[in-house]
């Protein structure tokens, strides 16, 4: 496989700062030396591949952008180039960094008690501790307000019932962040692995994400102490504000993917010859596909850029959040599309990254707001008429 | 252990480069730049000597205001400070003077070892470290794979041709300089990156080391570049004429005496 040749037509490495290149440049490193080689049989075996958890602790690529214990304290736009570099390599290894760091790490560090952060955050930054997040239900997708997993107080602490659906680094995790409707609205419970009555069981036959570990959480009369409790949780707000952090990431993310398509598809059409001997890439139907795609991904890298400015300033609203989240995702999805058709037959092989992105960006479109939804909430932004209600 | 360890900034290796009009370097100013590879291995058998035995990494680079960008990336990864002699305003092409430039930095450090990588990627001379050595009046080692520290002295393993070693024992202080793929070169962590903003980059002038411009410009280098160019492409035939036989005994003689392929 060729060596990745980022795209940056725009100099937009010129607007960051030598520690935020320093910081892309050591992922982007990573990535190629160590993940590359093993995401091709990961994919097929469809297993995560877990051995880089420590790598990627040990580099301090997980929850980077929290500060203290023994997370990097990183600003935004550095964690934001992470999480490209990181679906540059596959949107499984991203989604098991954003599960980890924005919807575990962040809400320990939100709305944990102090016990609980000295518990959990050092370790999971180290990635000796998995984490996973327990918000969607089988029927509660788009709406999770209408989640049925409850938890009921009792004199030594609660008792959880209900079930969890496609959750990321679901059988993996040590804890699991879970939501429930309790008498006092939706709080946030840590759930420890082995606790009785609670069990993670693998989602098989995914045909997108397949280095990814989805499990279902079920949780039958599951009791845990009331230090468990993430005392700051109050209401579906709080799961909604780990959302966001983990949109955030995805619409850097996303953009990786793009970027790698890209760079395939650029490379393949100025090396396969057909008709008169001469590349594809000077082809007019070619030119036009790549032309696309680097008009969109530089599109797409101001975006992130300038809504990574505004979330380092406290300006980034959630508004603003699900347009990057929206749009990169979507052009990043038509872009792998393309960059597959520029392939032609080798596109459907997996020597060949264009059709593995492709496939699991059809999950990132899905998860942690639809692409639908995304635009709901910006149709009723801007109008202040909301759609879904 | 003081360790001083001298990096290059060199053009990424899979680099289109263009030739300047004057035919002299190739133009800079759309490069990428990365550390020299071997320096890059000198950096990382600096840190290995340091966590094991103590003491401290210093970076000596030299060149624009571009290679902090090679500073940083050292530091992250582990030195504790740098030296940077920023010759903005000069420029050289002999390793003579940039040997000169180097020692007078050295000089003001007293380095129990100095290390440099074997050669650089871009004149892959393979002469400062030597010449280095030289003029600061260390013993050296070229081409080192292993490092033993022992009582104030080193045992170091040296690579010959055709697969033989030699083991060699240097007095400290001393140079080395250092063979690319002895080791796994580190990542920059995070945290390093983080750190590495806090830590001292040295600025040298000329004056700082005791020197003036006419002591290193173009006018004193022993060295002239008169043409760079690629290599040109020919593309040249000959038809061997006779019956089979003699055509056989002429191409036979072609593949030994000009071709020398047997």
């Amino acid at each position: 496989m060729a060596k990745f040749q980022a795209l940056d037509f725009y100099n937009v490495d010129g607007l960051l700062s030598d520690e935020e290149r320093m910081v892309r440049d050591t992922v982007r490193e990573f990535i190629d030396a160590e993940f590359m080689p093993v995401i091709r049989e990961a994919y097929r075996n469809a297993e995560f591949p877990r051995q880089v958890i420590p790598k990627i602790g040990e580099l301090g690529l997980l929850g980077s952008n929290l500060s203290g214990y023994g997370c990097a304290g990183l600003n935004n736009v550095a964690y934001g180039l992470i999480n490209q570099e990181l679906e540059r390599g596959d949107s499984g290894l991203r989604s098991f960094a954003s599960v980890q760091g924005s919807l575990v790490m962040y809400p320990i560090h939100t709305f944990g008690s102090e016990a609980q952060k000295q518990q959990w955050l050092p370790k999971m930054a180290a990635g000796e501790a998995v984490g996973c997040f327990g918000l969607t239900e089988p029927d509660f997708g788009s709406n999770p307000g209408g989640m049925r997993t409850r938890a009921e107080k009792t004199a030594n602490g609660w008792v959880l019932n209900g079930g969890k659906m496609w959750i990321t680094n679901g059988t993996l995790a040590d804890v699991a962040v879970v939501w429930a409707k309790t008498d006092e609205g939706v709080r946030g419970f840590l759930v420890d692995k082995g606790t009785p009555g609670f069990e993670a069981v693998p989602i098989h036959g995914k045909l997108s994400l397949r280095a990814s570990d989805t499990a279902e959480l079920l949780f039958d009369n599951c009791e845990i102490p009331s230090d468990n409790l993430l005392p700051g949780s109050q209401g579906l707000k709080s799961p909604l504000m780990c959302l966001s952090q983990a949109r955030y990431g995805i619409a850097w993310g996303a953009l990786g993917s793009a970027m790698a398509c890209y760079d395939e598809a650029l490379t393949y059409a100025k090396g396969r010859i057909q008709f008169d001997n001469k590349p594809i890439a000077s082809h007019q139907l070619v030119q036009e596909k790549l032309v696309t795609m680097l008009s969109e991904i530089t599109k797409a890298q101001l975006l992130v850029l300038q809504l990574g400015r505004l979330k380092d300033q406290g300006k980034a609203t959630a508004a603003q959040i699900s347009l990057a989240k929206r749009n990169n995702v979507h052009e990043a999805l038509e872009i792998a599309r393309m960059a597959r058709s520029v392939l032609g037959a080798n596109g459907i092989l997996d020597d060949y990254q264009a059709m593995r992105h492709s496939c699991n960006l059809e999950s990132v479109i899905t998860y942690e707001g639809t692409h639908d939804i995304h635009t709901l909430i910006l149709g009723n932004e801007i109008t202040g008429l909301p759609a879904f209600s | 252990m003081k360790i001083i360890v001298c990096m290059k900034q060199v053009p990424v290796q899979d680099s289109l480069l263009k030739i300047t009009d004057d035919s002299r370097w190739v133009q800079e100013a759309e490069l990428n730049y990365e550390i020299n590879e071997s320096d890059h291995y000198a950096l990382e058998t600096a840190l290995l000597l340091k966590e094991e035995h103590g003491g401290e990494v210093v970076i000596l680079t030299m060149g624009p205001r571009r290679v902090k960008e090679a500073i940083k990336q050292g530091l992250a990864k582990g030195a504790d400070r740098a030296l940077h002699i920023n010759n903005e305003s000069f420029t050289t092409l002999d390793i003579f003077i940039n040997a000169k430039l180097l020692a007078a930095a050295i000089q003001q450090e007293e380095a129990d070892l100095v290390l440099t990588g074997l050669q650089t990627d871009d004149y892959g001379f393979g002469q400062t470290g030597v010449i280095l050595a030289e003029k600061l009046g260390l013993p050296h080692a070229s081409i080192v794979m292993e490092i033993l520290k022992q009582d104030g002295s080193i045992k170091v393993k040296r690579e010959m041709e055709s697969g033989w070693f030699q083991s060699v024992e240097l007095p400290l202080p001393a140079l080395l300089t250092i063979q690319s793929g002895i080791s796994q070169i580190r990542y920059a962590t995070i945290k390093g990156i983080m750190m590495a903003k806090k830590k001292e980059i040295k600025e040298l002038s000329l004056s700082d080391l005791g020197l003036a411009e006419g002591d290193v410009d173009d006018s004193t280098s022993s060295l002239k570049f008169h043409k760079l160019y690629v290599p040109e492409k020919t593309k040249q035939a000959e038809l061997l004429e006779g019956d089979p036989k003699d055509v056989a005994a002429q191409l036979v003689h072609k593949l030994k005496n000009e071709a020398k392929v047997f």
